[in-house]
C-alpha cells in the first residue's frame, strides 16, 4: 500500500488535491483512499489531506502516519510543522519552492532525514501564476508528484481532473490540465528511476 | 442502468443510493458533517434529477416533524442530521417511533457539546438509542450504502423507523471505491410504499396516531412496540439474505467478494453482525462502524506474526445496535476468554454504551473478562498502535473503563 500525505494551507485546495490522486489511481485499476486531516479548515491554518493507493481493498482508517510520499504545497510550513512525521529515508518529498535551500531542514544531515535525491522542488507557484493566475497549486503539484513517483500517470491525472472540476467548466479544467501538464515537465527532475522505490507505472 | 464501481465521496454515495430510491418527502436541516448529504440531495431536485418535495426546515426539529408528518400521511421520507441536530430532534425522535412511522434517517456520527467540536464520535446517537428505532452502524460506503436501501424495506414492513450511522468525515468526508445499486434491482427488492388504509392519516378514513394513553393502556403499547423490535431480527437476518441475492449474485465483482470471504475460514456474516477471524478466538475486539477496519487490519497483522501471546485474535463487528443481537453475540463469545469493547461513545459516570451491552449480554453465560476502551471521542484519530495498546491492556482485570486517547 502507499501512503501519500499532504501537507498545506486551508484554502490551497489540499483536500482536492489528495482526492484527485484516488481518484487518478481508481482510474487506473487500483483501490484508492482520500479524506481530509479534518482540521480546522480555516483559510491560511495549516492542513493536512491523505490518500492511500493499494491492489487491494483499502480497510485502513487512521490518518497517513508512515507516509510513502509526502507532497508540501507551501514550503513556508517547513520548520514550522512537523512535516516528517513517520517519514522514513526513502519517504518521497515534494515541495513547491522556487529555493531548493528552503529544503535544507527536510534533507539528511542538514536536520531532516530524507536524502537529497528523495527531494524533489517544483516551482508550482510560478506555474500556477501564469496559467491560472492566482496561486492555487494543488493542481498543478500533483504534475511533479505524477513524475517523481509514478504513483499515477499523466493521463489519469487529466481524466481525474476532468471528472472532480466538471461543474466548473471546461475554461478551468483546460487551464488545470494545462498546469499539471507543465508541472510534468519541471527541471529539477534528478529522476533515476532505477533508485525509485514506488517505481510502479510505465507512463 | 449500469452498475459499476464508482470512486465517490461517503456523503454523495449515500444521496445518490437515496435519489435511486426515490422516497416522497425529504427534509432536512445542514449540519456539519451531515451537510454533503443533504446539499446533494436539494441539488438533485433543484437540477431536475429528482422529483420527491424536498421540504427546507428551519431546525432539526422541524425537518424530523415535517418527515413524521409526510409518514402519518402515507409517503415514503427521508432526512439526515447530526450530533447537536440529533438532539434537537430528540423528542420528535420518540414519537417516530411511538407513532410507528417507517422513517428512514442519515446520522452522521460526530461529537456533542459542550465543548463544541464538529468531529467524530458516536456519542450522539448514543443519546437516542432507547427511543425505539432499528440502528445500524457502517463499517464503510458499500455497507452504508447497502443499509439504506434495506433500512427502508425493512422499516416499512414493520413499521420501524430505521437510522444508519455513518461515522462523520471518517466516511462522510471520505473518497473510495463503492457501488450504487441500479434503479431496477432497487425496484426488484423494494417495492413502491403503499400503506394499508387505517395505517395513515387520511380525510376518507380518519385515524388518530400517537393518541393519549392512560396508564391503563401506555405500558402494553411500550411493551409492543419492544416485542417488535425484538422480533425484527428476524427480518433483518432475512432481509440481508435476500439483498445479498438480488444485489451481490448478479454482481461480478460483489461475488468475488462473497467468494473470497466463504474461503477464510472464520467468516461469519449476516445482517445483524459480522465475525472475522480464526473460530473460537481466545481474544476477541468487539466495535462497531468505521474503526472496525482498522481494527481487522491491526488483527491480521498481529495474527499473522503470531504476536500475541494469548494466540489468535478475533474481530466481531456490530453492524445493528437495536435491536441488539444478544443470542448471536454470546455464541459468537462464548469461548472467548478476553474480550475488549472499542466505543467511540462514553456513557458519562459508567462506561462504553457498547461495552455495557456486550457485557450484559454475557452475564451468566461465561467468565470472560470484559474490558471497556473508548477512543477517538470528537475527532481523535484511532491510529493502529493505540489498537495495539487496547490489545496489551485488555488481559488486566480491571473494571474500569479505559480511555486510549495519544
Amino acid at each position: 500500500m502507499q501512503q501519500i500525505r499532504i501537507h498545506g494551507r486551508g484554502g490551497q485546495g489540499v483536500v482536492t488535491a489528495a482526492e484527485l490522486i484516488a481518484i487518478a489511481a481508481f482510474k487506473e485499476g487500483k483501490i484508492a483512499q482520500a479524506f481530509p486531516s479534518f482540521g480546522v479548515e480555516r483559510t491560511g491554518a495549516p492542513i493536512e489531506a491523505f490518500a492511500r493507493i493499494d491492489d487491494e481493498k483499502i480497510r485502513l482508517r487512521e490518518q497517513v502516519n508512515n507516509p510513502n510520499v509526502l507532497i508540501i504545497q507551501d514550503s513556508t510550513l517547513i520548520g514550522n510543522v512537523d512535516l516528517l512525521r513517520g517519514a522514513k529515508e526513502d519517504t518521497i518529498v515534494i515541495v513547491n519552492t522556487s529555493k531548493k535551500e528552503k529544503t535544507v531542514p527536510l534533507t539528511k544531515g542538514k536536520g531532516g532525514i530524507i536524502p537529497e535525491e528523495n527531494i524533489y522542488t517544483v516551482d508550482a507557484t510560478k506555474i500556477a501564476l501564469k496559467i491560472l493566475g492566482k496561486n492555487i497549486v494543488n493542481t498543478t503539484i500533483l504534475g511533479a508528484f505524477a513524475k517523481a513517483t509514478h504513483l499515477v500517470s499523466l493521463d489519469s491525472l487529466k481524466e481525474a481532473i476532468e471528472e472532480k472540476f466538471k461543474e466548473k467548466g471546461a475554461d478551468l479544467i483546460k487551464k488545470n490540465i494545462k498546469a499539471v501538464e507543465e508541472a510534468y515537465k519541471f527541471e529539477d527532475l534528478r529522476l533515476n528511476i532505477k533508485k525509485l522505490a514506488l517505481q510502479k507505472h510505465e507512463n | 442502468m449500469n452498475e459499476k464501481k464508482q470512486i465517490l465521496e461517503g456523503s454523495n454515495a449515500i444521496a445518490q443510493v437515496i435519489k435511486t430510491i426515490a422516497p416522497d418527502v425529504i427534509s432536512a436541516y445542514p449540519i456539519t458533517p451531515q451537510t454533503h448529504i443533504v446539499e446533494d440531495l436539494a441539488k438533485f431536485k433543484a437540477d431536475g434529477e429528482s422529483d420527491y418535495e424536498f421540504v427546507r426546515a428551519e431546525s432539526e426539529f422541524a425537518a424530523a416533524s415535517i418527515v413524521a408528518g409526510a409518514s402519518a400521511a402515507g409517503a415514503r421520507v427521508y432526512t439526515a442530521t447530526s450530533s447537536q441536530g440529533l438532539l434537537l430532534m430528540t423528542e420528535v425522535v420518540y414519537n417516530i417511533a411511538g407513532m410507528r412511522l417507517p422513517v428512514v434517517m442519515t446520522c452522521a456520527n460526530r461529537a456533542v457539546s459542550a465543548p463544541i467540536n464538529i468531529w467524530n464520535d458516536q456519542q450522539d446517537v448514543h443519546a437516542v438509542t432507547h427511543a425505539g428505532w432499528i440502528m445500524f452502524f457502517a463499517e464503510n460506503h458499500q455497507e452504508a450504502v447497502d443499509q439504506h436501501v434495506m433500512a427502508f424495506k425493512i422499516a416499512e414492513q414493520l413499521k420501524i423507523p430505521v437510522m444508519i450511522n455513518v461515522d462523520g468525515f471518517v466516511l462522510t468526508h471520505t473518497y473510495e471505491p463503492v457501488i450504487i445499486p441500479s434503479a431496477e434491482k432497487i425496484k426488484k427488492y423494494l417495492p413502491s410504499y403503499k400503506p394499508k388504509i387505517g395505517e395513515y392519516l387520511d380525510p376518507k378514513n380518519p385515524v388518530t396516531l400517537g393518541a393519549f394513553a392512560t396508564p391503563a393502556d401506555y405500558m402494553e403499547i411500550r411493551e409492543d412496540l419492544h416485542n417488535d423490535l425484538m422480533d425484527s431480527k428476524e427480518v433483518i437476518l432475512r432481509e440481508y439474505e435476500q439483498f445479498k441475492k438480488i444485489f451481490k449474485m448478479s454482481d461480478n465483482k460483489r461475488q468475488v467478494t462473497v467468494a473470497l470471504a466463504k474461503k477464510i475460514k472464520g467468516i461469519f456474516d449476516n445482517g445483524l453482525l459480522e465475525y472475522y477471524g480464526p473460530s473460537n478466538a481466545k481474544t476477541v475486539l468487539v466495535a462497531m462502524g468505521s474503526v472496525v477496519g482498522t481494527v481487522k487490519d491491526v488483527a491480521d497483522e498481529v495474527n499473522k506474526k503470531s504476536l500475541f501471546p494469548g494466540g489468535k485474535i478475533g474481530v466481531l463487528k456490530i453492524k445493528t445496535f437495536r435491536p441488539f443481537p444478544e443470542k448471536e453475540i454470546a455464541q459468537i463469545l462464548s469461548k472467548a476468554k478476553h474480550i475488549a469493547v472499542i466505543d467511540k461513545a462514553i456513557s458519562l459516570g459508567h462506561a462504553g454504551p457498547l461495552a455495557m451491552e456486550v457485557k450484559s449480554t454475557l452475564q451468566g453465560k461465561t467468565m470472560a473478562n470484559v474490558r471497556s476502551f473508548v477512543l477517538g471521542l470528537g475527532g481523535r484519530d484511532i491510529s493502529k498502535e493505540m489498537i495495539g495498546r487496547v490489545i496489551k491492556d485488555m488481559k488486566q482485570k480491571e473494571n474500569k473503563v479505559k480511555f486510549i486517547g495519544r
